[in-house]
């Protein structure tokens, strides 16, 4: 089938995960092959993709996980009983 | 710090320590989902030190219910959805947000039509590195609505899978698929021209100093 651009548009996100039919995948890489505009739309897709999971953009704030593990410890010592203990 | 006796323990084993008494080793079993618990406090709560008091609570709490987790589901979803309840709860008292346009925004509405390029070069990770690129990014995907905001960190900053992200949103899988398009589609309208933009500038005020 020939699909024009906005049909593909609809197919870049389950094109990108392999999640269409044989079918559909097949007449979407047909229209990739001719369409220079869908096939930036589809690479620069994958490329905001990849950016945005790279591991340096979302940080946690600094000190966040010694933070979080000196709460815990005052929940553990309170489920213990040891609570009263810790109060100063 | 982490024993290395309880580092090679699966999430199941250390659920079954812990439950049986060795309550610390709670901290090793959260350890792995930090960042996602943090990231989705984040997305409803909007301010960092907010999202921070939400995650801290979402981990006391998911300690305190731990006997009630159910083997069949994830540990990694049932941590988030105990977190995504709690940053409802928080809002809710606050009432800084009417709860409708917290998590009802019907799927069939808005089309999102992409920005149209005519050539894409790729633009490698190594620009990453810079904060004011990292900065473009952040602001992206703090502009999208919350329900893709949601779906799309855990899809493709968490790399959830679909099932797994249903699961820990209360979502139907569809309702991800859809959501997920969306949010990739707004991404790439948004940020292709900005990061084109960013990316060619800084090589023509390369060249100049070289």
């Amino acid at each position: 089938m020939v699909i024009d651009c906005k049909h593909v548009w609809n197919f870049i996100s389950d094109y990108i995960d392999g999640a269409l039919t044989e079918e559909a995948r097949m007449d979407v890489q047909k229209h990739l092959e001719h369409c220079e505009i869908c096939s930036a739309i589809l690479d620069s897709t994958r490329n905001v993709i990849i950016l945005t999971a790279d591991n340096r953009v979302f940080e946690l704030p600094v000190g966040f996980s010694e933070r979080l593990h000196a709460r815990i410890d005052l929940e553990l010592r309170e489920y213990r009983g040891e609570g009263a203990k810790q109060t100063p | 710090m982490t024993e290395p006796k309880t580092s090679n323990r699966t999430e199941a084993e250390m659920i079954a320590a812990i439950l049986g008494g060795e309550t610390q080793v709670f901290h090793d079993l959260i350890r792995p989902h930090e960042r996602s618990v943090y990231l989705m406090a984040l997305s409803y709560m909007k301010n960092e030190a907010d999202a921070e008091d939400v995650a801290q609570e979402a981990f006391v709490r998911t300690f305190r219910n731990l006997a009630s987790f159910r083997a069949e589901s994830k540990f990694s979803t049932w941590l988030i959805s105990i977190a995504l309840n709690e940053a409802r709860t928080r809002l809710r008292r606050k009432m800084l947000v009417p709860m409708d346009s917290l998590d009802t925004l019907p799927d069939e509405v808005q089309h999102v039509s992409p920005a149209l390029l005519h050539d894409w070069r790729e633009i490698p990770s190594e620009v990453v590195e810079r904060g004011e690129i990292r900065k473009l990014l952040q602001g992206a995907i703090a502009l999208l609505p919350d329900i893709y905001r949601q779906v799309f960190l855990l899809r493709d900053v968490e790399e959830m899978n679909i099932n797994e992200t249903a699961a820990a949103l209360n979502i139907s899988v569809p309702s991800v698929k859809v959501r997920l398009h969306r949010a990739r589609m707004m991404l790439q309208k948004q940020l292709a021209p900005q990061l084109k933009a960013a990316t060619q500038q800084s090589r023509r005020w390369w060249f100049q100093w070289s």
